[in-house]
C-alpha cells in the first residue's frame, strides 16, 4: 500500500488502451478490410482509375457529411441538406444561366442560399424553440424542395459556364479537384472543431447542454452557427454536383441527407451528441463510396446496394454499441 | 431488538479492476441483519464499486458472495433484487417526467390480474403513499411529477422505493449528500425503524457526524484494501480518519480569519421569478459568507438567478460598488463570477470528455493564442496543475470524467471554476461527496481565495461546515433571507430556527440591517 505500489498501478489512460484504439480506428479497419476483400473479388477495383473514380463519387456525400457532423455533434440533425443543395443550385442556375449573370455571382448565390437556409434552420430551432431540429429541418426540407420546384417550374437547367463546373469536373493530374476540395475542407473542419473556441463549444453542447450553458457558452449562437455551416456545405456540395453532371435539376439531392447521416454515424459519431470526429466522418463517407463502387463493379443491382448499405449502417453502429457497453462495464 | 442471526451478506476476497486500474484488491466484508454498516474511505477508494458488485451492477473479477450463509451469484440487479437487496445509488436514478408513484414502481408495476392485465394505478399509489408516509413525507406527493420536486425529495422517493421492495438489505450510497435538516432527521428515524425490523443497511457517507449518529460498525477501505472493521460506539472519529487517509488530520475546518475589508459584492432587491419577496445581501472582502437553509428554501434558485442562469424579475448586482449587468452565465463569467454548481452530473461535467476539456471549458479565452486558436498544451498544463493541486485521483487528465468516482468528479468541477480566475465565487454544496481529507483541501482553497482578494459565497446543507468555515451565515426559508448571523452568533439552534421559519422577531431587524 505504499506510494510506490499505487504509482505502479496508476491506470492507463484511455488513450493507450487497445479498446480505445479499436473505438478510434474501428471504421478505418472496416474500410481496409472492405478494400482488401474487393481487391480480391474484382481486378478492376484496385486501379488508379477506379480509385480516382471513388474519390470523385464520394466528394458530394463527403461535403454533405462534414456539414452534417456539426448538428449531430450537438445531438441534433439536419434533414434538409438534400433540399438545400437543390435550391442552391437552382438559384445559381437562374442567376448564371437563365439570367446570364457572371458565374462568380452564381457561385456566391449558390453558397449564400445554402447558408441562408441553414441560418433559417438555426433560427427556427433557437428562436421559435421548436423541440428538436428533426422538426425544424424536416420543415425546411420540404420548404426548400418546394421552392426549388416552383421557381424553375420543375424544369432542369443546363449549360453552366466553365468556372462553375470547374470544381466538379476538373482534374489535377489524375486527382479530381473535387476530392482535393474535400481534403481541404476536412482539414479546415478538423482545425475548426479541435482548435477553435466555437468548435470545442460544439462538443460541449452535445455533451451536456446545461453544463455548457452554465460554463458561459452562448448555446443558441453556437447552434445557429452549426446549422448555417451545414447549409453552406450543402450549397458547396451542390456546386460540385453541377460540375459533375453539367446541369441542375430541382429534384437533385433527393434523400442525400440519409447518406450523409450514414457516413457520420458509420464514422463513429454518437446520435446523443458530443462524440465524433472529422476523420471518422471522412472514413464513413469513403466506406459508403467504396461499397457502392465495389457493388457496381460486381454488377450488384442498385436495389441490392441499398440493402447492403442498410446492413453496414446497422453493423457499424452495433459494433459501436458493443464497444461502449464494454467500456461502461469495465 | 435487532436480530443478529449471523451474517446476512458476506463477501470474501472481492477483486475488481478497470483496465489496468486495480480498484478492489481482495475485500472481505460481513454484514449482519439489523446493523448499519458504514463503508468509509477516501474518494476513489472503491466504495461505490464494492456496492455495485453487491447489487450486480458490476461483475467481480474474483471472490465469493454469501447470502444468509449460502454462496450466490449476483449477475445483475434483478438477481440482487430477488435476494432482497435494494439500492440507492450515489447519483439519482429516477425519471423526472414520471409521477412519483410511477417511479417507485418502475419496472415492477402492480397489475390488476395476470401479466397482460392493466396496471393497478390505485394500488400503486396507495403503496407509494404508505412508503412516503414512513419517511415522514406528505403522502400526497405520490401523485406529483417527480421532476417538480427538489433533489432532496427526489432522493427520498428513491428510499421510499427501496421500502416498497421489502428488502432485507438496503444499500445507500451517500443518501444524505443532498438532504438537509429535517429530511436527514427523517432518514435517521426511518433507518432506525428499518433496523429494528432486522433489515440491514450498508451505508456510505463522508459525513462523520452522521456516521457517529447512525452507524453500528465501520469498514474502512483504502487503496483497494480493507483496512479494518470496527465498532462505532467505542472508537474515536480521529481514529477513523487516520485509518482512512493513512495519517492524522490536524483540523477538519482550517478556518482562517482575515481583516474584514470593504464591500465587494452586493445583491440588491433581487427577486427570483416565482418567489414572494426580494432578497438583499452583501459580502465584504475577507469574509466567507454561508447560506444555510432547508432543501427547497430557494438557495440554489437564488444563486442561479444571480449568475444569470435563470430569469429574475428584477434586481441589481454590484461588484466593487459598480453595477454589473448579468443576463446570462456568459455575462456573469465576464463580470468575474464563478458558480460551482450543485449537481456535478447534470450541470457540471461533460462526462464523455477528458478532464482537461472539462477544466478549460469555462475560460477558453484564456487559452487562445495569437491566431485565435485554442492552445491545447496550455489547457493540458493548467488542468494538470489543478488535478494535482486538488488531488484528483486518478490524476490522468486524459481520462473521461465519467470514469472518476463521485468525489473526484466534484473536484474537477471545482477545478473548472478555479481556472476562470474569477473574483466572486459562489459554491453550491461544494463538498458534497468529497472525503474529509479533500474537504480540508477545499476549505484551504477557500481561505486562499479570500486571501487573494476573492469573494466567497458558500451554499451548504452541511451545518458543521457552515459553522466551521463561515464568517457570516445567511439563513434562507421559502425564498427569503430570514437571518443574517455573524460567526459568533451563528449556532445550530439559531440557524435551524430561522431555516424552519420559526425565527423570532428579535432576528428580524438583522434582515433589515442588511438591506442598506
Ligand atoms: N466505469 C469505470 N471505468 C473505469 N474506472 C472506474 C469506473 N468506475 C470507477 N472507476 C474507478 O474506480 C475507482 C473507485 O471508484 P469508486 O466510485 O468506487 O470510488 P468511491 O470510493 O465510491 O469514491 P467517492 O467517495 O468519490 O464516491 C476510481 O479510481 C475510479 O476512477
Ligand atoms: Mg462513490
Amino acid at each position: 500500500m505504499s506510494e510506490a505500489v499505487i504509482e505502479k498501478e496508476k491506470p492507463v489512460g484511455e488513450k493507450k488502451s487497445f479498446k480505445h484504439f479499436l473505438g478510434k480506428f474501428g471504421a478505418l479497419i472496416g474500410l481496409i478490410i472492405l478494400t482488401v476483400v474487393l481487391t480480391f473479388l474484382s481486378d478492376k477495383f484496385l486501379t488508379v482509375n477506379n480509385l480516382m473514380n471513388i474519390a470523385r463519387q464520394s466528394s458530394i456525400n463527403a461535403l454533405l457529411a462534414i456539414g452534417m457532423l456539426l448538428p449531430i455533434l450537438t445531438a441534433g440533425i439536419d434533414l434538409s441538406v438534400g433540399s438545400i443543395l437543390a435550391i442552391s443550385i437552382m438559384t445559381m442556375g437562374i442567376v448564371s444561366v437563365n439570367m446570364g449573370m457572371s458565374p462568380v455571382l452564381g457561385i456566391i448565390v449558390c453558397l449564400a442560399v445554402g447558408a441562408a437556409f441553414g441560418l433559417l434552420n438555426g433560427l427556427l430551432l433557437t428562436k421559435l424553440r421548436l423541440p428538436h431540429p428533426f422538426i425544424s429541418t424536416l420543415g425546411t426540407m420540404n420548404i426548400a424542395r418546394g421552392i426549388a420546384l416552383i421557381i424553375t417550374a420543375a424544369a432542369p437547367i443546363a449549360g453552366f459556364p466553365y468556372l462553375i463546373q470547374f470544381l466538379g469536373r476538373e482534374f489535377v493530374g489524375p486527382i479530381p479537384v473535387s476530392f482535393l476540395l474535400v481534403i481541404g475542407v476536412y482539414i479546415v473542419f478538423h482545425i475548426f472543431l479541435t482548435r477553435t473556441q466555437t468548435g470545442r463549444y460544439i462538443y460541449a453542447i452535445g455533451g451536456n447542454k446545461e453544463a455548457a450553458h452554465l460554463s458561459g457558452i452562448n448555446v443558441d449562437r453556437v447552434l445557429i452557427i452549426v446549422y448555417t455551416i451545414s447549409g453552406l456545405m450543402a450549397g458547396l456540395a451542390g456546386l460540385v454536383m453541377v460540375g459533375r453532371v453539367n446541369s441542375a435539376f430541382p429534384l437533385a439531392g433527393l434523400s442525400y441527407e440519409l447518406d450523409a447521416i450514414a457516413a457520420v454515424i458509420i464514422g463513429g459519431a454518437s446520435f446523443f451528441g458530443g462524440v465524433g470526429t472529422v476523420w471518422g466522418t471522412l472514413i464513413g463517407a469513403m466506406i459508403i463510396a467504396v461499397l457502392r463502387n465495389g457493388l457496381n463493379l460486381l454488377n450488384v443491382s442498385a436495389d441490392f446496394q441499398m440493402a447492403v448499405i442498410g446492413i453496414v449502417i446497422i453493423a457499424a453502429v452495433y459494433v459501436d454499441v458493443l464497444r461502449q457497453r464494454n467500456s461502461k462495464k469495465n | 431488538m435487532a436480530v443478529h442471526a449471523g451474517s446476512l451478506l458476506e463477501l470474501k476476497g472481492i477483486k475488481k479492476s478497470f483496465n489496468q486500474n486495480h480498484v478492489l484488491k481482495g475485500i472481505d466484508l460481513e454484514v449482519t441483519a439489523g446493523e448499519v454498516h458504514v463503508l468509509l474511505g477516501e474518494n476513489g477508494a472503491g466504495k461505490s464499486t464494492l456496492i455495485k458488485i453487491m447489487t450486480g451492477a458490476y461483475q467481480k473479477d474474483a471472490g465469493e458472495v454469501y447470502w444468509e450463509g449460502k454462496q450466490v451469484q449476483v449477475n445483475n440487479p434483478v438477481d440482487a433484487m430477488n435476494l432482497g437487496i435494494a439500492t440507492i445509488y450515489q447519483e439519482l436514478n429516477v425519471i423526472p417526467e414520471l409521477k412519483v408513484y410511477e417511479n417507485i414502481f418502475l419496472g415492477r408495476e402492480i397489475k390488476k390480474g395476470g401479466k397482460m392485465s392493466m396496471i393497478d394505478h390505485k394500488k400503486m399509489k396507495k403503496e407509494a403513499e404508505r412508503a412516503l408516509g414512513m419517511l415522514g413525507q406528505d403522502p400526497k406527493i405520490a401523485d406529483q411529477i417527480l421532476g417538480e420536486l427538489g433533489i432532496g425529495q427526489q432522493q427520498l422517493v428513491e428510499i421510499a422505493k427501496a421500502l416498497t421492495l421489502d428488502a432485507k438489505l438496503i444499500i445507500m450510497d451517500e443518501p444524505t449528500a443532498s438532504l438537509s435538516g429535517s429530511e436527514v432527521e427523517q432518514l435517521y428515524d426511518c433507518v432506525e425503524q428499518l433496523t429494528e425490523r432486522g433489515i440491514a443497511i450498508v451505508f456510505i457517507s463522508h459525513r462523520l457526524d452522521e456516521i457517529r449518529r447512525m452507524g453500528d460498525r465501520i469498514t474502512v477501505l483504502r487503496d483497494g484494501y480493507k483496512i479494518e472493521t470496527l465498532p462505532v460506539k467505542t472508537t474515536e472519529t480521529d481514529h477513523w480518519i487516520e485509518l482512512m487517509v493513512g495519517r492524522s488530520l490536524d483540523e477538519k475546518y482550517p478556518k482562517k480569519s482575515f481583516e474584514p475589508g470593504r464591500e465587494g459584492f452586493r445583491v440588491e432587491n433581487l427577486k427570483v421569478a416565482g418567489t414572494e419577496a426580494p432578497v438583499d445581501f452583501s459580502i465584504h472582502y475577507g469574509e466567507i459568507v454561508g447560506i444555510s437553509g432547508l432543501v427547497g428554501a430557494g438557495r440554489t434558485e437564488l444563486a442561479r438567478a444571480i449568475f444569470g442562469a435563470d430569469k429574475r424579475e428584477h434586481g441589481n448586482l454590484f461588484i466593487d460598488g459598480k453595477q454589473v449587468k448579468i443576463k446570462s452565465p456568459k455575462d456573469a463569467i465576464k463580470a468575474g463570477m464563478a458558480f460551482i454548481t450543485e449537481d456535478r452530473k447534470s450541470e457540471g461535467l461533460l462526462l464523455d470528455q477528458p478532464l482537461d476539456f472539462n477544466i478549460g471549458l469555462a475560460n477558453m479565452k484564456k487559452f487562445k493564442n495569437k491566431s485565435n486558436l485554442v492552445n491545447l498544451k496550455g489547457i493540458r498544463d493548467e488542468a494538470d496543475n489543478y488535478v494535482k493541486e486538488l488531488k484528483v485521483r486518478p490524476s490522468d487528465i486524459d481520462l473521461h470524467a465519467r470514469k472518476l468516482s463521485g468525489g473526484n468528479q466534484q473536484k474537477v468541477v471545482i477545478a473548472k471554476w478555479l481556472c476562470t480566475n474569477a473574483k466572486v465565487f459562489i459554491f453550491d454544496e461544494p463538498t458534497r461527496g468529497i472525503d474529509v481529507g479533500a474537504k480540508v483541501e477545499v476549505y484551504r482553497l477557500m481561505n486562499q481565495l479570500v486571501d487573494n482578494g476573492a469573494i466567497v459565497l458558500m451554499i451548504s446543507s452541511d451545518l458543521p461546515e457552515i459553522l466551521g468555515m463561515c464568517d457570516r451565515v445567511l439563513v434562507m426559508s421559502e425564498g427569503r433571507i430570514t437571518a443574517d448571523l455573524p460567526r459568533n452568533e451563528a449556532t445550530q439552534e439559531r440557524i435551524m430556527k430561522a431555516a424552519t421559519g420559526t425565527a423570532d422577531a428579535a432576528e428580524k431587524p438583522l434582515i433589515a440591517a442588511t438591506g442598506g
